[in-house]
């Protein structure tokens, strides 16, 4: 099967690479966005979304759970965000206009590729990462182009020819860059930390999971607890990043309406958030990867030793297969992935917002000294510790 | 653009002769999520800090005042509900005591209390809609839902004593419409045992969040002299360090009896409010308990006014006498004495005021209506200036407005 795959024509491969992110990002992002609302359903006491059931679909056993857990309701606005009236105002710069969402999407869906989603034990115990481009250069890869999503917030609000959407514009600009210095501060002790001396320098983020899988006190242990200040200043700058309350300012509905995408409906508009959606996928996935020990279950216990484990404590030799390797680890992962998430959503919907002149002192007066002095503590604590 | 702002030639400057940014007049409302109605804000922005605001209100004009000179006293009744529709149980008492005052009528401990209770429930319910307005305003939709789902409760016992869940016209010149129903002040007991702990756990949301007090604490700071002299009332005069509640200091409707504390806030800014507003709640619950413990027997109604208090329903079908009296006050309206009267009564948002003038007979000559909500507005233009863009909405959720009232 591998084989064959690796047998295609290059072209073909890409092909069926972006079908698989799209195949798989698009379902899971509207997953959150239902869970999203049944979170919040949660938090606030209410049921959320429980009554679209189509009649055609009543008489399925267990269709009434999907109703309950709002499934039906989810394809319901898909299919409603498909089919409706693709509004056009007059107003707008079509051409940016029309393009601003698919300038959201790019980048979200490109950053998928390089982010390693699971992991099989290879010959001799060896964990071989999962990723549908595994470059070496991989988290430099994911800030570089998630950085580009700024342009479809800008490009929304100005295209729009309207004063709300130009100020949710004008604030997508300013937050989103100063956060992604704080961001990248962030996990540069990271890489400080996992290329030692004497080994090949790499960005790999299969790299920092595969330290995080060493045995030994250090190396098993996740980043979030050997850098606790590192896995907080990227928390907090992943919120601004992927325009999450409490610092959702480019969006902010109490004062900018819808912010840049006031003017936006339908299809259009639901990319916006699908993008968001597949930013925060992939946000808290890297987040896993560098400090909650990716595809490892629990500090200390790596990928291959707790296969080892079931195999040794059940005896099934099945437990070492690289097939069951893969979908534990990718399952381990996504549960981390969607924990996150959880967390996202948990915020979100108990703290108020910020407001934009606080969301900029706390990026560049809080977060960015501290991710400053951070960087330095390590790299001198490194030096000391490595020489 | 015009020319006088074109960049970089001709651009504007200040005294210290720095370069100003080029202005963007903004309209924020009548249709926006955050202006609590139809308030429309006509703004200069710089940047995202205002240099102007402008209410523009009348969006919700009805014309009240001159429609009250077509109707009876009592067919006026249930367009005081649309006055500040989030406390119609309250308009409709302070209503019926000024026409009760122009009528000189007395009324029985027990109609009194049903109103002080029905009006102490309005407050709540009103802070509770504004609170969770607030919430929304700072981004907190939790705090919404929270106090949502209490209002649903109080709803539910509005609906139950009146047979309305918004519009109640519950008040008759000389009394209510009817008498509480059996049970049903035990009820109102019971939801305010459950009521304290749940208000405490909303509040908790945004008390001693540190996104909520900066998004509030000196924000939107009104001084106890600005406050006067804009004639603001209610907690948002209260906030600012004036402890003027009407409850206390022109007791009507039988307040004198409870024991209640007016709180006072000290700095006038959007926390004070917000602080100032979740005391009051207690303070309600606090007297509705009161009044629920000694709720009086008797009748619900004014007795000997036989021209202005509708005679029981039983007896307007048995008896010829009544038969009459019932046609008269529905068709002539209760009879009023000439002359003038002006009561207010503390509202949730504020004083609110009715002015009537009256010819004798069943209608006003002329019907002022005194809304809290405006005068609060009027001070909007000094409060906003030199905020941020975001400040203006916890500006506007901390006062709390209902432009159903403004506009009138």
């Amino acid at each position: 099967m591998i084989d064959f795959f690796f047998g295609l024509p290059v072209p073909v491969q890409a092909l069926l690479k972006g079908i698989a992110v799209i195949g798989v990002i698009f379902p899971i992002a509207a997953a959150c966005s239902m869970a999203e609302r049944k979170v919040c359903a949660w938090i606030q006491s209410r049921s959320g979304p429980n009554r679209a059931l189509p009649p055609i679909f009543a008489w399925i056993p267990g269709a009434g759970i999907l109703q309950r857990l709002g499934v039906w309701q989810l394809m319901a606005d898909g299919g409603k965000f498909v089919f409706k009236e693709e509004p056009l105002p007059d107003h707008v710069n079509k051409l940016y206009y029309t393009l601003a969402p698919v300038v959201a999407m790019v980048p979200a869906f490109t950053t998928v590729t390089v982010v390693p989603f699971g992991a099989y034990l290879g010959p001799g115990g060896r964990v071989i990462p999962l990723a549908l481009a595994n470059v070496d250069i991989g988290i430099l890869a994911v800030f570089a182009v998630a950085s580009l999503g700024v342009y479809s917030l800008i490009l929304a609000g100005w295209a729009s020819n309207s004063k709300y959407p130009f100020l949710g514009g004008v604030r997508a600009s300013a937050q989103l860059i100063s956060y992604e210095l704080s961001m990248v501060l962030a996990v540069l002790p990271v890489f400080l930390w996992v290329n030692e001396p004497g080994t090949a320098g790499t960005l790999s983020l299969a790299r920092v999971v595969e330290f995080q899988s060493r045995p030994g006190f250090w190396g098993g242990a996740w980043f979030l607890l050997t850098m606790p200040v590192s896995a907080l200043v990227f928390a907090v700058a992943l919120f601004a990043e992927t325009n999450r309350q409490p610092f959702d300012m480019p969006e902010s509905e109490a004062d900018l309406v819808g912010g840049f995408h006031t003017e936006y409906g339908a299809f259009k508009w639901s990319l916006f958030f699908v993008a968001e959606y597949a930013n925060m996928i992939v946000g808290s996935a890297v987040f896993a990867l560098l400090f909650l020990g990716g595809w490892n279950l629990f500090p200390g216990i790596s990928l291959a030793r707790l296969l080892g484990g079931l195999h040794h404590l059940t005896g099934w030799a099945l437990w070492l297969h690289p097939l069951v390797a893969g979908l534990a680890s990718i399952a381990i992962l996504l549960g981390k992935v969607l924990a996150t998430i959880f967390v996202f959503m948990w915020i979100r919907w108990t703290v108020p917002r910020f407001r934009y002149d606080q969301v900029m002192r706390l990026g560049w007066q809080k977060l960015l000294p501290l991710s400053i002095a951070n960087l330095i503590a390590y790299t001198i604590g490194i030096a000391l510790l490595q020489r | 653009m015009p020319a006088e702002h074109a960049f970089p030639d001709s651009a504007a400057k200040n005294a210290s002769g720095e370069i100003e940014a080029e202005r963007m007049s903004i309209s924020m409302g009548p249709s926006h999520p955050s202006t609590h109605g139809v308030l429309r804000l006509q703004m200069e922005l710089d940047g995202e800090v205002v240099r102007k605001a402008e209410p523009v209100i009348g969006y919700l004009h009805r014309g009240d005042e001159k429609i009250a000179e077509n109707m009876t006293y009592n067919q006026f009744v249930p367009y005081t509900d649309r006055l500040d529709y989030l406390a119609p149980l309250a308009n409709n008492m302070a209503y019926a005591i000024a026409v009760e005052k122009l009528a000189k009528l007395e009324i029985p401990p027990r109609c009194q209390a049903i109103r002080v209770i029905t009006a102490e429930m309005a407050r709540i319910s009103a802070h509770l809609l504004g609170l969770g307005a607030f919430g929304i305003d700072v981004g907190a939709w939790t705090v919404f839902l929270y106090s949502f789902t209490e209002r649903e409760k109080l709803y539910k016992l509005f609906e139950e004593l009146t047979g309305a869940r918004f519009t109640t016209s519950y008040s008759r010149i000389g009394g209510v419409t009817r008498d509480v129903p059996e049970g049903w002040t035990g009820r109102v007991n019971a939801f305010c045992e459950q009521f304290l702990p749940r208000l405490e756990e909303t509040l908790s949301l945004l008390t001693r969040s540190r996104i909520f007090v900066d998004r509030t604490a000196g924000i939107g700071v009104i001084s106890k002299e600005d406050a006067i002299a804009y004639g603001l009332t209610g907690p948002n005069l209260r906030a600012s360090g004036v402890p003027l509640d009407l409850r206390k200091d022109k007791p009507y409707s039988g307040y004198e009896q409870y024991d209640f504390d007016v709180p006072v806030g000290t700095k006038g800014d959007g926390y004070d409010r917000y602080l100032v507003r979740g005391e009051e709640m207690r303070q309600s619950a606090r007297i509705i308990r009161q009044a629920v413990a000694r709720f009086p027997g008797g009748s619900w109604q004014a007795e000997g006014a036989r021209r202005i208090v509708a005679p029981p329903k039983d007896r307007v079908l048995t008896s010829m006498e009544e038969l009459i009296q019932n046609f008269m006050i529905v068709t002539e309206g209760p009879q009023m004495p000439a002359g003038e009267v002006y009561f207010e009564a503390e509202n949730p948002k504020g004083a609110l005021g009715f002015f009537i003038v009256s010819k004798g007979g069943g209608v006003p000559w002329r019907l002022k209506i005194r809304a809290p909500s405006f005068c609060n507005l009027s001070i909007l233009p000094k409060v906003c200036v030199g905020a941020m863009m975001a400040d203006i909405v916890s500006i506007l959720g901390s006062l709390d407005f209902v432009m159903g009232e403004c506009d009138r």
